[in-house]
């Protein structure tokens, strides 16, 4: 997995390509953690994204919990198997996917 | 049939996945039954290596069996840690708020939903579950 981040202002748009699983969530999620200070629009970039389990649902929920306090979370670019897992987990009501 | 033996511990995962994805290789399965099956791989072993043998250590046995008659693959996984049959829990609530939503079960509930069939059971001191996916 590889993580890319492009802060623009209070937007921040992170690109995450390759696998988004048990083993890699984590680092996600401890990369988020420190960058969400002031952030009221935080865009997700998956176009490169090949794969996401429940471990990389987890990170998007907790972090849509953080952004629906503080501004709006949006996600750009899954393709259909990562729509496909959004869609069988209810995961595509709870999201903003563009 | 293909057999993999390891330790059941979530940094053995890479080589599970890879494991299967060999075998599927040499299947006609497209590349989206790939993605289902890796992510039901994925959510099962996890739970194994997160659950079965806590917090002591033990193995799991994956066993792979392409039917080519019936266009089906198998994956059987094996671990001799404390009984536990992931059909008999409840499925969770997809529809509630991000606020409300609770995370457990929703692997489990990913593999029901994405395999063509599901089994379990405990024999001789075992936990023996299959995975059916159509190819």
């Amino acid at each position: 997995m590889d993580i890319k981040k492009i802060a623009n202002g209070e937007e921040l748009t992170v690109e995450v390509s390759g696998r988004l699983d048990t083993v890699t969530a984590p680092t996600l999620e401890a990369e988020l953690k420190t960058s969400l200070d002031g952030v009221t629009v935080l865009v997700f970039d998956f176009a490169g994204l090949d794969y996401i389990s429940s471990a990389g649902l987890r990170v998007l929920l907790s972090t849509q919990k953080v952004m629906n306090k503080q501004g709006k979370m949006i996600i750009r670019n899954a393709n259909d198997s990562i729509m496909e897992i959004f869609d069988v987990t209810g995961f595509v009501d709870l999201l903003t996917i563009e | 049939m293909a057999e993999l033996n390891v330790p059941a511990r979530v940094d053995n995962l890479d080589e599970v996945i890879d494991f299967v994805n060999r075998q599927l290789d040499e299947t006609d399965c497209s590349m989206k039954v790939q993605v289902q099956i890796d992510v039901a791989v994925e959510e099962i072993f996890v739970n194994i290596a997160s659950y079965a043998y806590a917090p002591g250590e033990g193995g799991a046995c994956i066993r792979f069996e392409a039917d080519r008659e019936k266009n089906e693959a198998l994956i059987t996984f094996i671990d001799g840690g404390v009984p536990y049959d992931p059909l008999a829990k409840p499925d969770p609530d997809v529809t509630l708020s991000a606020e409300k939503r609770q995370i457990g079960g929703l692997g489990i509930y990913m593999v029901k939903k994405s395999m063509d069939g599901m089994t379990y059971r405990y024999e001789d001191g075992k936990n023996i579950l299959t995975i059916m996916k159509k190819l």
